[in-house]
Formats: structure tokens, C-alpha cells, sequence
């Protein structure tokens, strides 16, 4: 009996740790393979850095490897205006990016929550139909559209809402199309979401009360769906903030995003401490937003107990 | 109970309300007066259409056919934030992301009132429903009795025409709910608000109200005071849907008389004529229980057998197997002292001619 307890609750034990030892094995360690190279120097070696970690060398070795470790590639990031600019830069975009996906996605996921049940589950479908189709593909699909002969100039042309063809390809105008268009889902659905669950009869309360349909709607659905723009914010605006496929095919030359900058350091530099530092420095940026959202997690499950 | 629809001036009025949803008419044209100040009680089985005639009163839903009237006006165009009635959810329907203070002021910040009269408004009705010191805490903070009275207050705040109340103690337990219903009469007495109560417990709507109309699949089978209701039931389905009742079929013979298969029955004089079919309704606790044939001739006794008694603390349920197998309800008062018979005891049934009801519907 005691025996039995004791292996159940060695394995218990033991599936409570799985998401750990996850973490660990495919979060932490990698991460810290990267600050490490972050910290060593480059080399006209395979692979492209030093110091080497020589674990047969023992406690001098090891010694020897921290002394050579140094934070030289974080000040070259701090010193150097390019760096400072690919990081606005991807602010920026992710930032605006964002707030049109909002104003774009809030409308949506609120006719998708007053639809009929019946018409739900297929709106939702529809939302997430894009994801048949591999990302890559959609956003190439857009260089088809956007181009000099493509359909959106087409379609302008026609309607004599354009007299040329315009350049829409490598422009901001671009990156912005791109990035709502493949974000988009990420910000309906958990807005749906918590739409979706909404108490009906908290509008009629309202209006009980003397509050006319726009006013409840300020008053009423949108507070009650803050958690739910938290969330699409967040998980729209902090993989944004890294994006390179979509800037790097839909957008111009003129100034980097950051995972821009990443991919140029790392395989035409084969810089790898610099880019190892980007990436470093992008997560501490991250950070901020993301603790934010813990916060307010935190206050929302304190909230419903 | 004073009141009536008579000598009050009339203050809501449905005429022939009918609401269909698709095939199912959730209500049949309802005419029906309430008059100003008084406590009134919508009683009926699920589903009958209590909850959609109180929501077309608040302009939830509107009509398809008839009249819905306040203080003399028409008010089907009048969308319901504009409505001088206010409701209390059977869910209450609480803010969650409001305080109690918040929850309570909510109607009047839609108006233009200042906020230091809101604060003391919110104030008086803190205190109002027994919640003071609470105006700061969050909904989710509060227990069920205390989200009632939130739901109450916020209702009662705009000071409304009509308070409609949807099934507002459902939520609560028995003995909180004994204690309820009497804050809400009192409150009732005190603001003078016409109050509208919606419920499926008969006994909360005899307590409570004033008057009650009793509506079955959409229809009023039987609008009156509470007392009336019991007493003088108009219909077999009201006489059998409110309280205990035992019913005997039979023909009218003579004015004053009734055949049944139990023999003649005395009843009082009433407006069937001789051949009609009728049924005489006796509530239990009007039935005397005795061992012998009590003497006179001017009522009526009936020899069973005791087939079971149920105990309810303040009074025994005995049902009573007559000569035609049927069985009769008697409700005893327990004063103290052994049970007076027991099972299989013969006893004998005795009423006054009085005592029962005749329904020829
Ligand atoms: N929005 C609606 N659409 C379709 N049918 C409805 C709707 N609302 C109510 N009904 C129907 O109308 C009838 C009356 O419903 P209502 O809610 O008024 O009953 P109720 O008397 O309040 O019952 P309960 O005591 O169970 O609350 C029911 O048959 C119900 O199914
Ligand atoms: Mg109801």
C-alpha cells in the first residue's frame, strides 16, 4: 500500500515535471547557448566564435573560458545607431501594426460573437482557413498582388480610383499589409473569445438602467473585453516585433527590422555573437509587455475567485 | 392586503398582449390592470409566460398584437432605456467589472446627475438594503443574498413607476428567502413602488402579493387577491395548481345538492343548474375528521379508511380512502398529544356545505 503510494506519487511527480524538463531542454538551455555566444568574440573558426567551453580541461579551463567572456558585443549594439534604429523600427511597425489589427479585429470578432450559434463555428472556421495554407506561400501571394502588374493596382486601375500603377512593394505600406493580413487571426480569436462569453443580459440590464446601445457598448462590452484585447495585443504585437519573413519579402531597403539586422549579422556576417546579442537584448525588450501581461493576468484570476 | 384594482388609479395596462415566437405563443391575449402601489404577482407552471410579459413591460420584447399602456400612454415605441420601470434579473445581472457603489450608481450616471448627489443616493440605498460599508468591495466579493440586494438597490435607485421583479429569490435558500420576502413587502410599503414579482412559488406570491394573476400556457386563468385565489378558485387546473385540494365529480340534482358516486353532497347554492356536470373542490384543512357519524343533518359526512398520513411538523397530511376507492386529503393541526388515528383507523369525513368549492370548469 505505502509501496504503491510511493510510485504514484513518484509519477505524479514526474508528470508534473514533463513541462518543465520541456522548458528546460528546448527553452532554457538554448537560451543560454545563446547569451553565451552573445558573450565570446568572432573568429575565422568553425564554428565562428571563441571562447570554446572545453569541458576536459576541468576548473582552469573553465576559468580560462570566463576571463575571455565580455559584454564588448552589447556596447557595439548600444554604440551603433543601426542597431537602435532596426529596434525602433520593429517597435514601430509592431506597435501601429497592432492597433490596426485592433481596429480591424474588434469589429470582426464582435460579429462573429452576435452571429447566430449556428453561423459561429463556421465563422470561426473561416478565420482560421488561412492556416490550410502555408505562411511562406500567403505571403508570397501577396507579392503577387502587390506588384507593378498585380491585382490590387488591376483592380484600382479599373474602378479609375488610380490613374498609374503604384508601387506598393518594398514600402512600409507593404509590411503593414502583410503583417495585419497574417496577424489577424491572432487577434480575432481570443477577442472572439471572450465576446463569446459575455452575459447578454448585462446589456439589457444596461439598458434598464438608461443606457442607450452605443453607450452600453463603451460602458459595458468593452470593459468586460479587456482581457481579451490584452491578450490579441500581446500576441500580436511581441511576434511582430521579430518578424523578418514578412518585411524581409514585402518591404524596402531602406531601414531593417530588428530580425532583419538578426538574419544579415548572422548568415552574411556570420557574426554570430552580434547576432547572438540582438536576439538577447530583443527578449529583454519583450520582456516588459509580457510582464505587464502577467500583471494583469494575475489581477483577472484574482478577480474571478 | 389593501387594494385592488378598483379603488387605486390603474397604472399599467395590457391589453390584449399577445407574443408569438415563431409556432409557440408564449403569451395570449392578456388584458390585465395594475394599479399604482400595488404589490403584484405574475404565478404560473415554467414556461407559461410570465418572464416574456414582464419583459415586454420593459421593452425586451414587443408585442405582436394588443396594447402595452403606462399611466394612459402607449410605450411600444419607447425603446427601454427610456422606460420609467426598472428591472431586477432573475441572474441579477450584476456588472462584474464594477464596484457595489458602481453597480448601484450605474443608472444614475446615465443621467446627468452630479456625482456628489450619486454618492449620497448610493449611500441612502447602501443603507436601504442593510449594506453599508460594503459600497467599495467587488461583485465577486459578495454572497448570494448580498448580490440580491445589490441587484435590488440598483433597480431601485431611479426611483422607477414600476419595479418588475423576475423570480428575484430563486437563487436564495429557504430560510433566506422567508426573510426576503418580507424586506421586499416591507420596502414595498415604505417607497409606495408599484411592485411587479414574477414567480413559480405559490406560497412567495400569496405571501407577497397584493393581488396575483395565475396564467397557464400564455393565458390569465385567474387574476385576484391572494385570498380569493385559494378560496374561490374559478377552474378545476386553478384549484389543483394552487395549495392542496381533493376533488369529487359529480351532477348537479338540485340547487343545493350534488350527485356523486359518494352519494348526494350538500353544497352551497351556486350558479350551475340542475344536470350540469360540475366537480367540488375541498381544501384539506376544511375537512373535520372523527370517529362517528357526526350528528345534523345540514352536512356532509363520508366514512374511509386511513390509507396514510404525512407529517409536516405543523399540521398531518391524512389521505382518506373513500367507498369508491378514491382518495381524500385531510389536514390535521398537530396541537400536542398522540396522534388522534392511525393508518386503517375507519373514521369519518365532515364538512359544511360551505366549505366547497363548486367548478363547473
Ligand atoms: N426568445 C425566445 N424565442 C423563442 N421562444 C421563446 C423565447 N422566449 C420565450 N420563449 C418561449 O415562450 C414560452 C414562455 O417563456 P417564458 O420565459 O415567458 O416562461 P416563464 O413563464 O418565464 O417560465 P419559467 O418559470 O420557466 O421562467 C416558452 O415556451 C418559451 O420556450
Ligand atoms: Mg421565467
Amino acid at each position: 500500500m505505502t509501496i504503491g503510494q510511493a510510485k504514484r506519487s513518484w509519477s505524479a511527480r514526474f508528470v508534473v515535471l514533463i513541462p518543465y524538463v520541456w522548458l528546460l531542454a528546448l527553452f532554457l538551455a538554448p537560451f543560454a547557448i545563446v547569451a553565451k555566444i552573445s558573450l565570446s568574440q568572432t573568429a575565422l573558426a568553425q564554428p565562428p566564435y571563441q571562447p570554446l567551453l572545453d569541458l576536459a580541461a576541468g576548473w582552469h579551463g573553465l576559468k580560462d573560458f570566463a576571463a575571455h567572456l565580455s559584454f564588448d558585443n552589447y556596447a557595439m549594439l548600444g554604440s551603433d545607431w543601426l542597431y537602435w534604429l532596426s529596434y525602433l523600427k520593429s517597435l514601430q511597425v509592431a506597435a501601429i501594426s497592432t492597433i490596426i489589427l485592433l481596429i480591424i479585429g474588434y469589429p470582426m470578432a464582435y460579429g462573429m460573437a452576435r452571429a447566430s450559434r449556428r453561423l459561429q463555428p463556421m465563422l470561426v472556421m473561416l478565420v482560421v482557413l488561412p492556416f490550410w495554407t502555408s505562411f511562406l506561400i500567403r505571403v508570397y501571394a501577396w507579392i503577387n498582388i502587390l506588384q507593378h502588374d498585380g491585382l490590387l493596382n488591376e483592380a484600382l486601375l479599373r474602378l479609375y480610383l488610380i490613374d498609374a500603377p503604384v508601387a506598393w512593394l518594398a514600402s512600409d505600406t507593404a509590411i503593414y499589409i502583410g503583417v495585419v493580413y497574417s496577424y489577424l487571426p491572432f487577434m480575432v480569436l481570443p477577442l472572439y473569445a471572450t465576446l463569446e462569453k459575455m452575459d447578454h443580459t448585462l446589456l439589457e440590464a444596461a439598458a434598464d438602467l438608461g443606457c442607450p446601445r452605443w453607450k452600453s457598448f463603451w460602458r459595458v462590452t468593452v470593459p468586460l473585453s479587456l482581457p481579451g484585447v490584452a491578450a490579441g495585443a500581446l500576441l500580436c504585437f511581441i511576434p511582430i516585433c521579430g518578424e523578418f519573413v514578412i518585411p524581409d519579402l514585402l518591404g524596402g531597403s531602406e531601414t531593417l527590422m530588428i530580425g532583419q539586422t538578426l538574419w544579415t549579422e548572422f548568415f552574411s556576417n556570420r557574426d554570430w555573437p552580434v547576432a547572438s546579442a540582438i536576439a538577447v537584448a530583443l527578449l529583454g525588450l519583450l520582456l516588459v509587455p509580457i510582464v505587464f501581461y502577467e500583471r494583469l493576468q494575475q489581477r483577472a484570476i484574482e478577480g474571478t475567485r | 392586503m389593501a387594494g385592488g384594482a378598483a379603488d387605486k388609479p390603474v397604472l399599467v395596462r395590457f391589453d390584449g398582449v399577445v407574443k408569438r415566437f415563431g409556432v409557440v405563443t408564449a403569451v395570449d391575449r392578456v388584458t390585465l390592470d395594475i394599479a399604482q402601489g400595488e404589490f403584484f404577482a405574475l404565478l404560473g407552471p415554467s414556461g407559461c409566460g410570465k418572464t416574456t410579459l414582464l419583459r415586454m413591460l420593459a421593452g425586451f420584447e414587443t408585442p405582436s398584437e394588443g396594447e402595452i399602456l403606462i399611466s394612459g400612454h402607449e410605450i411600444s415605441a419607447v425603446p427601454p432605456h427610456k422606460r420609467p420601470v426598472n428591472m431586477m434579473f432573475q441572474s441579477y445581472a450584476l456588472f462584474p467589472h464594477l464596484t457595489v457603489e458602481g453597480n448601484i450608481g450605474f443608472g444614475l450616471r446615465q443621467e446627468k446627475v452630479g456625482r456628489a448627489e450619486i454618492a449620497v443616493r448610493v449611500e441612502d440605498m447602501l443603507a436601504l438594503v442593510r449594506l453599508k460599508g460594503y459600497g467599495k468591495r467587488r461583485i465577486d466579493q459578495l454572497s448570494g443574498g448580498q448580490r440580491q440586494r445589490v441587484a435590488l438597490a440598483r433597480a431601485l435607485i431611479k426611483k422607477p413607476r414600476v419595479l418588475l421583479l423576475d423570480e428575484p429569490l430563486a437563487a436564495l435558500d429557504k430560510k433566506l428567502r422567508a426573510e426576503t420576502q418580507f424586506e421586499l413587502m416591507e420596502l414595498q410599503r415604505k417607497l409606495g413602488t408599484t411592485f411587479v414579482i414574477v414567480t413559480h412559488d405559490q406560497e412567495e406570491a400569496m405571501i407577497v402579493a397584493d393581488r396575483i394573476a395565475v396564467m397557464d400556457q400564455g393565458r390569465l386563468a385567474q387574476v385576484g387577491k391572494p385570498s380569493e385565489i385559494y378560496e374561490r378558485p374559478n377552474s378545476r387546473w386553478i384549484a389543483d395548481f394552487i395549495g392542496e385540494v381533493s376533488l369529487i365529480e359529480g351532477t348537479v340534482s338540485q340547487t343545493d345538492t350534488i350527485a356523486t358516486a359518494l352519494g348526494p353532497l350538500l353544497i352551497e347554492e351556486s350558479a350551475a343548474k340542475a344536470g350540469d356536470k360540475v366537480c367540488l373542490a375541498l381544501r384539506p384543512e376544511k375537512i373535520r375528521l372523527s370517529e362517528q357519524r357526526p350528528a345534523g343533518l345540514e352536512i356532509n359526512a363520508l366514512a374511509g379508511t386511513v390509507h396514510e398520513i404525512g407529517y409536516r411538523g405543523d399540521i398531518s397530511l391524512y389521505k382518506v380512502r373513500l367507498a369508491d376507492r378514491s382518495l381524500m386529503k385531510v389536514a390535521l393541526a398537530n396541537i400536542g398529544g398522540p396522534p388522534p388515528f392511525a393508518v386503517n383507523d375507519v373514521v369519518w369525513l365532515s364538512w359544511a356545505p360551505t366549505a366547497g368549492v363548486v367548478l363547473t370548469r
